[in-house]
Protein backbone atom coordinates (compact mmCIF):
# COMPACT_ATOMS: atom_id res chain seq x y z
CA UNK A 1 0.00 0.00 0.00
CA UNK A 2 3.00 1.87 0.57
CA UNK A 3 4.37 1.57 -3.24
CA UNK A 4 0.57 2.21 -4.70
CA UNK A 5 0.53 5.66 -2.27
CA UNK A 6 3.81 6.99 -3.35
CA UNK A 7 2.58 5.98 -7.26
CA UNK A 8 -0.82 7.76 -6.90
CA UNK A 9 0.79 10.98 -5.51
CA UNK A 10 2.71 11.26 -8.60
CA UNK A 11 -0.85 11.41 -10.69
CA UNK A 12 -2.05 13.70 -8.01
CA UNK A 13 0.88 16.16 -7.94
CA UNK A 14 0.20 15.74 -12.28
CA UNK A 15 -3.45 16.58 -11.39
CA UNK A 16 -2.80 19.80 -9.87
CA UNK A 17 0.37 20.86 -12.14
CA UNK A 18 -2.37 20.35 -15.23
CA UNK A 19 -5.20 22.70 -13.17
CA UNK A 20 -2.64 25.52 -11.91
CA UNK A 21 -2.55 27.34 -14.87
CA UNK A 22 -6.19 27.29 -15.15
CA UNK A 23 -6.91 27.97 -11.65
CA UNK A 24 -4.37 31.11 -11.96
CA UNK A 25 -5.69 33.04 -15.07
CA UNK A 26 -9.25 33.04 -13.99
CA UNK A 27 -8.25 34.55 -10.18
CA UNK A 28 -6.04 36.93 -12.63
CA UNK A 29 -9.53 37.56 -14.71
CA UNK A 30 -11.61 38.36 -11.56
CA UNK A 31 -8.89 40.41 -10.12
CA UNK A 32 -9.32 42.48 -13.32
CA UNK A 33 -13.05 42.71 -12.84
CA UNK A 34 -13.37 42.67 -9.03
CA UNK A 35 -12.60 46.89 -8.90
CA UNK A 36 -15.62 47.43 -11.10
CA UNK A 37 -18.92 48.66 -9.66
CA UNK A 38 -21.07 45.34 -11.36
CA UNK A 39 -18.76 43.40 -9.19
CA UNK A 40 -19.04 45.40 -6.37
CA UNK A 41 -22.80 45.05 -6.54
CA UNK A 42 -23.05 41.48 -7.28
CA UNK A 43 -24.58 38.93 -4.87
CA UNK A 44 -21.73 37.12 -4.40
CA UNK A 45 -19.72 40.27 -3.05
CA UNK A 46 -22.41 40.30 -0.77
CA UNK A 47 -21.45 41.13 2.45
CA UNK A 48 -23.46 40.76 5.92
CA UNK A 49 -21.92 42.73 9.01
CA UNK A 50 -22.67 40.11 11.39
CA UNK A 51 -23.03 36.93 9.63
CA UNK A 52 -24.96 34.50 11.21
CA UNK A 53 -25.31 31.08 8.93
CA UNK A 54 -22.49 29.93 8.04
CA UNK A 55 -21.43 27.23 5.92
CA UNK A 56 -18.70 24.87 6.03
CA UNK A 57 -17.15 23.00 3.41
CA UNK A 58 -14.99 20.27 3.78
CA UNK A 59 -12.22 18.18 1.78
CA UNK A 60 -11.57 14.16 3.53
CA UNK A 61 -10.39 10.99 2.18
CA UNK A 62 -12.68 7.88 1.71
CA UNK A 63 -10.79 5.70 2.92
CA UNK A 64 -8.58 5.40 6.03
CA UNK A 65 -5.34 4.01 6.55
CA UNK A 66 -3.92 7.47 6.13
CA UNK A 67 -2.92 8.31 9.24
CA UNK A 68 -3.86 11.94 10.49
CA UNK A 69 -5.09 12.92 7.81
CA UNK A 70 -8.77 12.96 7.94
CA UNK A 71 -8.78 13.45 11.75
CA UNK A 72 -7.03 16.51 11.25
CA UNK A 73 -9.21 17.97 9.15
CA UNK A 74 -12.47 16.68 11.03
CA UNK A 75 -10.74 18.52 14.27
CA UNK A 76 -10.65 21.85 12.10
CA UNK A 77 -13.44 21.38 11.48
CA UNK A 78 -15.11 20.65 14.68
CA UNK A 79 -12.80 23.76 15.88
CA UNK A 80 -14.61 25.83 13.44
CA UNK A 81 -17.79 24.79 14.27
CA UNK A 82 -17.96 25.29 18.16
CA UNK A 83 -16.64 28.73 17.71
CA UNK A 84 -19.38 30.02 15.53
CA UNK A 85 -21.79 28.16 17.83
CA UNK A 86 -20.07 29.68 20.75
CA UNK A 87 -20.65 33.12 18.57
CA UNK A 88 -24.02 32.49 18.19
CA UNK A 89 -23.79 31.34 14.21
CA UNK A 90 -26.05 28.53 13.10
CA UNK A 91 -23.35 26.33 10.92
CA UNK A 92 -24.21 23.91 8.15
CA UNK A 93 -21.72 21.06 6.29
CA UNK A 94 -20.87 20.21 3.23
CA UNK A 95 -18.97 17.22 2.93
CA UNK A 96 -16.62 15.64 0.92
CA UNK A 97 -15.00 12.46 1.25
CA UNK A 98 -16.73 8.88 2.91
CA UNK A 99 -14.53 9.86 6.54
CA UNK A 100 -15.64 13.01 7.00
CA UNK A 101 -19.22 13.05 5.96
CA UNK A 102 -19.78 9.78 7.92
CA UNK A 103 -17.87 11.22 10.97
CA UNK A 104 -20.63 13.84 10.94
CA UNK A 105 -23.52 12.46 9.92
CA UNK A 106 -23.01 10.09 12.99
CA UNK A 107 -22.52 12.73 15.28
CA UNK A 108 -25.92 14.27 14.05
CA UNK A 109 -24.55 17.57 12.61
CA UNK A 110 -26.60 19.26 9.86
CA UNK A 111 -24.94 18.38 6.70
CA UNK A 112 -26.36 20.28 3.80
CA UNK A 113 -24.72 18.17 0.47
CA UNK A 114 -22.08 15.40 0.41
CA UNK A 115 -19.72 14.21 -2.04
CA UNK A 116 -18.19 10.52 -1.68
CA UNK A 117 -16.34 8.62 -3.74
CA UNK A 118 -14.15 11.07 -5.46
CA UNK A 119 -11.66 12.22 -3.18
CA UNK A 120 -8.78 10.19 -4.92
CA UNK A 121 -9.15 11.54 -8.10
CA UNK A 122 -11.67 14.99 -8.35
CA UNK A 123 -12.72 16.08 -11.78
CA UNK A 124 -14.04 19.47 -12.47
CA UNK A 125 -17.64 18.33 -12.71
CA UNK A 126 -17.56 17.46 -9.09
CA UNK A 127 -15.91 20.68 -7.91
CA UNK A 128 -19.06 22.21 -10.13
CA UNK A 129 -21.79 19.69 -7.96
CA UNK A 130 -20.18 20.88 -4.88
CA UNK A 131 -20.25 25.06 -5.77
CA UNK A 132 -23.94 24.28 -6.97
CA UNK A 133 -24.74 22.81 -4.03
CA UNK A 134 -24.04 25.78 -1.59
CA UNK A 135 -23.86 29.17 -3.74
CA UNK A 136 -28.03 29.18 -4.32
CA UNK A 137 -28.46 29.17 -0.61
CA UNK A 138 -25.71 32.29 -0.64
CA UNK A 139 -27.46 34.25 -3.31
CA UNK A 140 -30.72 33.93 -1.48
CA UNK A 141 -29.60 34.61 1.72
CA UNK A 142 -29.56 31.43 3.45
CA UNK A 143 -26.12 31.55 4.14
CA UNK A 144 -24.06 34.62 4.89
CA UNK A 145 -20.72 33.02 4.44
CA UNK A 146 -18.95 29.74 3.07
CA UNK A 147 -15.82 28.38 4.15
CA UNK A 148 -13.29 26.22 2.90
CA UNK A 149 -11.50 23.64 4.92
CA UNK A 150 -8.81 21.72 2.61
CA UNK A 151 -5.36 20.10 3.49
CA UNK A 152 -2.45 21.81 1.46
CA UNK A 153 0.02 19.83 -0.09
CA UNK A 154 3.26 21.94 0.76
CA UNK A 155 5.78 19.00 -0.21
CA UNK A 156 6.24 15.55 -0.05
CA UNK A 157 7.00 15.28 3.60
CA UNK A 158 4.94 18.12 4.40
CA UNK A 159 0.64 19.31 4.67
CA UNK A 160 -1.43 21.40 6.38
CA UNK A 161 -4.91 22.12 6.66
CA UNK A 162 -5.83 25.32 5.21
CA UNK A 163 -9.53 27.46 5.89
CA UNK A 164 -10.71 29.82 3.88
CA UNK A 165 -13.16 32.31 3.12
CA UNK A 166 -15.12 31.19 0.11
CA UNK A 167 -17.38 33.86 -0.36
CA UNK A 168 -18.21 36.74 0.57
CA UNK A 169 -15.72 37.24 -1.81
CA UNK A 170 -14.56 40.51 -0.82
CA UNK A 171 -11.30 39.83 1.49
CA UNK A 172 -9.97 37.34 -1.52
CA UNK A 173 -9.69 39.99 -4.21
CA UNK A 174 -8.53 42.80 -1.98
CA UNK A 175 -5.46 40.70 -1.50
CA UNK A 176 -4.44 40.43 -5.45
CA UNK A 177 -1.60 43.11 -5.89
CA UNK A 178 -3.09 45.85 -7.05
CA UNK A 179 -1.89 47.86 -10.02
CA UNK A 180 -1.75 51.46 -9.28
CA UNK A 181 -2.43 53.24 -12.85
CA UNK A 182 -3.21 50.61 -14.38
CA UNK A 183 -7.05 50.06 -14.81
CA UNK A 184 -8.22 48.23 -18.26
CA UNK A 185 -11.11 49.67 -19.72
CA UNK A 186 -12.47 46.57 -21.00
CA UNK A 187 -15.48 45.90 -24.04
CA UNK A 188 -17.32 43.22 -22.94
CA UNK A 189 -19.40 40.94 -24.22
CA UNK A 190 -21.91 40.00 -22.75
CA UNK A 191 -22.67 42.85 -20.23
CA UNK A 192 -20.29 43.15 -17.47
CA UNK A 193 -22.98 41.77 -15.14
CA UNK A 194 -23.68 39.02 -17.16
CA UNK A 195 -19.78 38.01 -17.69
CA UNK A 196 -19.89 38.31 -13.95
CA UNK A 197 -22.87 35.81 -13.52
CA UNK A 198 -20.84 33.23 -15.24
CA UNK A 199 -17.28 34.01 -14.18
CA UNK A 200 -17.25 34.13 -10.20
CA UNK A 201 -19.33 30.47 -10.43
CA UNK A 202 -16.56 29.19 -12.56
CA UNK A 203 -14.25 31.25 -10.51
CA UNK A 204 -15.29 28.88 -7.36
CA UNK A 205 -15.63 25.93 -8.99
CA UNK A 206 -11.82 26.53 -9.99
CA UNK A 207 -10.79 27.25 -6.44
CA UNK A 208 -12.66 24.04 -5.23
CA UNK A 209 -11.37 21.96 -7.79
CA UNK A 210 -7.47 23.09 -6.52
CA UNK A 211 -8.53 22.49 -2.80
CA UNK A 212 -10.10 19.30 -3.93
CA UNK A 213 -6.81 18.08 -5.89
CA UNK A 214 -4.33 19.31 -3.50
CA UNK A 215 -6.34 17.72 -0.63
CA UNK A 216 -5.89 14.31 -2.39
CA UNK A 217 -2.12 14.79 -3.13
CA UNK A 218 -2.13 15.46 0.25
CA UNK A 219 -4.02 12.01 1.16
CA UNK A 220 -1.60 10.10 -0.56
CA UNK A 221 1.20 11.56 1.05
CA UNK A 222 -0.30 10.88 4.53
CA UNK A 223 -0.84 7.53 3.31
CA UNK A 224 2.03 6.61 2.28
CA UNK A 225 3.47 7.99 4.91
CA UNK A 226 0.90 6.29 7.46
CA UNK A 227 2.12 2.58 5.45
CA UNK A 228 5.25 3.14 5.71
CA UNK A 229 5.30 3.38 9.47
CA UNK A 230 2.92 0.44 9.69
CA UNK A 231 5.73 -1.58 7.50
CA UNK A 232 8.50 -0.58 9.16
CA UNK A 233 6.88 -1.34 12.69
CA UNK A 234 5.53 -5.01 11.25
CA UNK A 235 9.29 -5.74 10.42
CA UNK A 236 10.72 -4.44 13.68
CA UNK A 237 7.61 -6.74 15.50
CA UNK A 238 8.57 -9.84 13.09
CA UNK A 239 12.22 -9.46 14.16
CA UNK A 240 11.23 -9.18 18.31
CA UNK A 241 8.90 -11.87 17.46
CA UNK A 242 11.15 -14.49 15.21
CA UNK A 243 13.51 -13.73 18.28
CA UNK A 244 11.04 -14.73 20.74
CA UNK A 245 9.82 -17.90 19.28
CA UNK A 246 13.26 -18.96 18.46
CA UNK A 247 14.41 -18.40 22.27
CA UNK A 248 11.46 -20.85 23.18
CA UNK A 249 11.98 -23.02 20.81
CA UNK A 250 15.58 -23.39 22.15
CA UNK A 251 14.50 -23.42 25.27
CA UNK A 252 12.10 -25.92 25.07
CA UNK A 253 14.92 -28.44 23.30
CA UNK A 254 17.44 -27.72 25.72
CA UNK A 255 15.01 -28.81 28.41
CA UNK A 256 14.48 -32.10 26.70
CA UNK A 257 18.19 -32.76 25.91
CA UNK A 258 18.58 -31.74 29.93
CA UNK A 259 15.37 -34.99 30.78
CA UNK A 260 17.03 -37.02 28.75
CA UNK A 261 20.58 -36.92 29.51
CA UNK A 262 19.16 -36.29 33.70
CA UNK A 263 16.85 -39.47 32.77
CA UNK A 264 19.46 -41.85 31.23
CA UNK A 265 22.09 -41.16 33.85
CA UNK A 266 19.44 -41.98 36.13
CA UNK A 267 18.98 -45.40 34.63
CA UNK A 268 22.28 -45.73 34.40
CA UNK A 269 22.51 -45.21 38.05
CA UNK A 270 20.17 -47.40 38.98
CA UNK A 271 21.30 -50.23 36.38
CA UNK A 272 23.13 -52.43 38.91
CA UNK A 273 26.20 -51.84 37.96
CA UNK A 274 25.49 -53.42 34.70
CA UNK A 275 28.67 -52.96 32.40
CA UNK A 276 27.98 -54.48 28.72
CA UNK A 277 25.85 -51.60 27.19
CA UNK A 278 22.62 -53.20 26.95
CA UNK A 279 20.42 -50.70 29.32
CA UNK A 280 21.95 -48.12 27.13
CA UNK A 281 20.11 -50.02 24.15
CA UNK A 282 17.21 -50.27 26.23
CA UNK A 283 16.94 -46.28 26.25
CA UNK A 284 18.12 -45.49 23.26
CA UNK A 285 14.29 -45.47 21.46
CA UNK A 286 13.32 -42.73 23.98
CA UNK A 287 16.09 -40.75 23.04
CA UNK B 1 1.11 40.91 -39.49
CA UNK B 2 2.28 40.92 -35.94
CA UNK B 3 0.89 38.10 -33.82
CA UNK B 4 -0.33 37.61 -30.34
CA UNK B 5 0.07 35.58 -27.31
CA UNK B 6 -2.59 32.73 -26.96
CA UNK B 7 -2.97 30.87 -24.22
CA UNK B 8 -6.24 27.77 -23.93
CA UNK B 9 -6.24 26.26 -20.51
CA UNK B 10 -8.96 24.00 -18.74
CA UNK B 11 -8.73 22.93 -15.77
CA UNK B 12 -6.88 19.37 -16.88
CA UNK B 13 -4.88 20.81 -19.30
CA UNK B 14 -3.08 23.67 -20.81
CA UNK B 15 -4.21 22.72 -24.56
CA UNK B 16 -2.43 25.95 -25.86
CA UNK B 17 0.51 28.07 -25.29
CA UNK B 18 2.44 30.49 -28.27
CA UNK B 19 2.62 33.24 -30.65
CA UNK B 20 -0.60 33.12 -33.26
CA UNK B 21 -1.44 35.49 -36.24
CA UNK B 22 -5.44 35.13 -35.60
CA UNK B 23 -7.57 33.41 -33.32
CA UNK B 24 -11.22 32.95 -33.88
CA UNK B 25 -13.78 32.00 -31.70
CA UNK B 26 -17.70 32.24 -30.82
CA UNK B 27 -18.56 34.28 -27.84
CA UNK B 28 -22.59 34.52 -26.77
CA UNK B 29 -23.13 37.50 -29.04
CA UNK B 30 -21.56 35.80 -32.25
CA UNK B 31 -18.17 35.30 -33.64
CA UNK B 32 -15.58 36.85 -32.88
CA UNK B 33 -11.78 37.39 -34.14
CA UNK B 34 -8.81 38.53 -32.63
CA UNK B 35 -5.39 39.94 -34.76
CA UNK B 36 -2.61 41.72 -32.46
CA UNK B 37 -3.18 43.93 -30.19
CA UNK B 38 -6.68 44.08 -30.03
CA UNK B 39 -8.25 45.98 -27.51
CA UNK B 40 -8.88 44.82 -23.75
CA UNK B 41 -12.18 42.43 -23.88
CA UNK B 42 -13.71 40.05 -21.60
CA UNK B 43 -16.11 37.27 -23.32
CA UNK B 44 -18.38 34.49 -22.68
CA UNK B 45 -17.95 32.16 -25.18
CA UNK B 46 -20.21 29.41 -26.67
CA UNK B 47 -19.62 25.75 -26.98
CA UNK B 48 -17.85 26.26 -30.17
CA UNK B 49 -15.05 25.50 -32.43
CA UNK B 50 -11.78 27.61 -31.66
CA UNK B 51 -9.71 28.74 -34.84
CA UNK B 52 -5.94 29.86 -34.68
CA UNK B 53 -4.60 31.23 -37.22
CA UNK B 54 -0.61 31.13 -38.37
CA UNK B 55 -0.06 29.47 -34.74
CA UNK B 56 3.99 29.93 -34.59
CA UNK B 57 5.74 26.11 -35.14
CA UNK B 58 2.44 24.73 -35.60
CA UNK B 59 3.49 24.24 -39.47
CA UNK B 60 0.05 24.07 -40.11
CA UNK B 61 -2.63 27.36 -41.44
CA UNK B 62 -5.11 26.12 -38.75
CA UNK B 63 -5.31 24.48 -35.57
CA UNK B 64 -8.34 23.68 -33.93
CA UNK B 65 -10.19 22.84 -30.96
CA UNK B 66 -13.41 22.19 -29.35
CA UNK B 67 -14.20 24.08 -26.26
CA UNK B 68 -17.30 23.77 -24.51
CA UNK B 69 -17.56 27.36 -23.04
CA UNK B 70 -16.04 29.51 -20.97
CA UNK B 71 -14.07 32.90 -20.89
CA UNK B 72 -11.83 34.59 -23.17
CA UNK B 73 -9.79 37.64 -21.83
CA UNK B 74 -7.55 40.08 -24.06
CA UNK B 75 -5.67 42.41 -22.56
CA UNK B 76 -1.87 44.29 -23.77
CA UNK B 77 -1.62 41.83 -26.76
CA UNK B 78 -2.90 38.41 -24.81
CA UNK B 79 -5.42 36.36 -25.54
CA UNK B 80 -6.36 34.33 -22.43
CA UNK B 81 -8.78 31.50 -22.83
CA UNK B 82 -10.39 29.58 -19.95
CA UNK B 83 -12.27 26.84 -20.95
CA UNK B 84 -14.47 24.49 -18.82
CA UNK B 85 -13.98 21.64 -21.28
CA UNK B 86 -11.54 21.71 -24.36
CA UNK B 87 -10.65 18.78 -26.67
CA UNK B 88 -7.99 18.67 -29.31
CA UNK B 89 -8.85 17.13 -32.65
CA UNK B 90 -7.00 13.65 -31.31
CA UNK B 91 -9.33 13.62 -27.88
CA UNK B 92 -12.40 13.85 -29.49
CA UNK B 93 -15.06 10.28 -29.95
CA UNK B 94 -16.23 11.02 -33.01
CA UNK B 95 -18.84 8.35 -32.96
CA UNK B 96 -20.10 9.74 -28.90
CA UNK B 97 -19.79 13.12 -30.37
CA UNK B 98 -22.40 12.00 -33.06
CA UNK B 99 -24.68 10.08 -30.87
CA UNK B 100 -24.50 13.12 -28.84
CA UNK B 101 -25.24 15.32 -31.56
CA UNK B 102 -28.33 12.84 -32.65
CA UNK B 103 -29.83 12.47 -29.28
CA UNK B 104 -29.18 16.36 -27.98
CA UNK B 105 -31.29 17.73 -31.63
CA UNK B 106 -33.84 15.09 -30.24
CA UNK B 107 -34.41 17.12 -27.37
CA UNK B 108 -34.04 20.59 -28.13
CA UNK B 109 -36.30 19.93 -31.04
CA UNK B 110 -39.28 19.32 -29.00
CA UNK B 111 -41.74 22.52 -28.29
CA UNK B 112 -40.31 23.66 -24.86
CA UNK B 113 -37.20 25.34 -25.39
CA UNK B 114 -34.74 23.38 -23.97
CA UNK B 115 -31.48 25.39 -22.67
CA UNK B 116 -29.72 22.34 -21.60
CA UNK B 117 -30.32 19.99 -24.97
CA UNK B 118 -29.50 22.96 -26.78
CA UNK B 119 -25.85 23.35 -24.95
CA UNK B 120 -25.35 19.80 -25.60
CA UNK B 121 -26.11 20.02 -29.35
CA UNK B 122 -23.86 22.90 -30.20
CA UNK B 123 -21.37 21.14 -28.28
CA UNK B 124 -21.43 17.74 -29.72
CA UNK B 125 -21.25 20.01 -33.15
CA UNK B 126 -18.37 21.64 -32.00
CA UNK B 127 -16.47 18.41 -31.42
CA UNK B 128 -17.66 17.15 -35.17
CA UNK B 129 -16.71 20.15 -36.54
CA UNK B 130 -12.96 20.11 -35.25
CA UNK B 131 -12.81 16.13 -35.57
CA UNK B 132 -13.87 16.26 -39.15
CA UNK B 133 -11.83 20.27 -39.83
CA UNK B 134 -8.42 18.24 -39.09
Amino acid sequence: MELIAASRIVRAQQAIAAARPYVARIREVVAHLADSPEARNHPLFRVVDSPERVAIVFVTADRGLAGGYNANVIRTVERLVRDHRAAGREVQLVGLGRKGVNYFRFRRQPILFSLIGVSERPRYEDARQVVQSVIPAFEVGEVDQIELVFTQFLSLGSQAVNVRQLVPLVGEVDDQPAEPGHKTDYEFEPEPAEILDRLLPSWLEAEVLAAMLESAASEQAARQRAMKAATDNADELIKTYRRQMNRARQDAITTEIMEIVGGAEALRQAGLGDQDGSARETYQPIA
Amino acid sequence: MGTTHFELVSPSATLFSGQAEMIVCKAVDGEIAFLADHMPYIGALDPSAVRILGAEGSGVEEVRFAVHGGFVEVKDNQVIMLADVAEAPGQIDVAQAERDEQEASQRSGGPEPDKAAEIELKWAQARLDVARGA
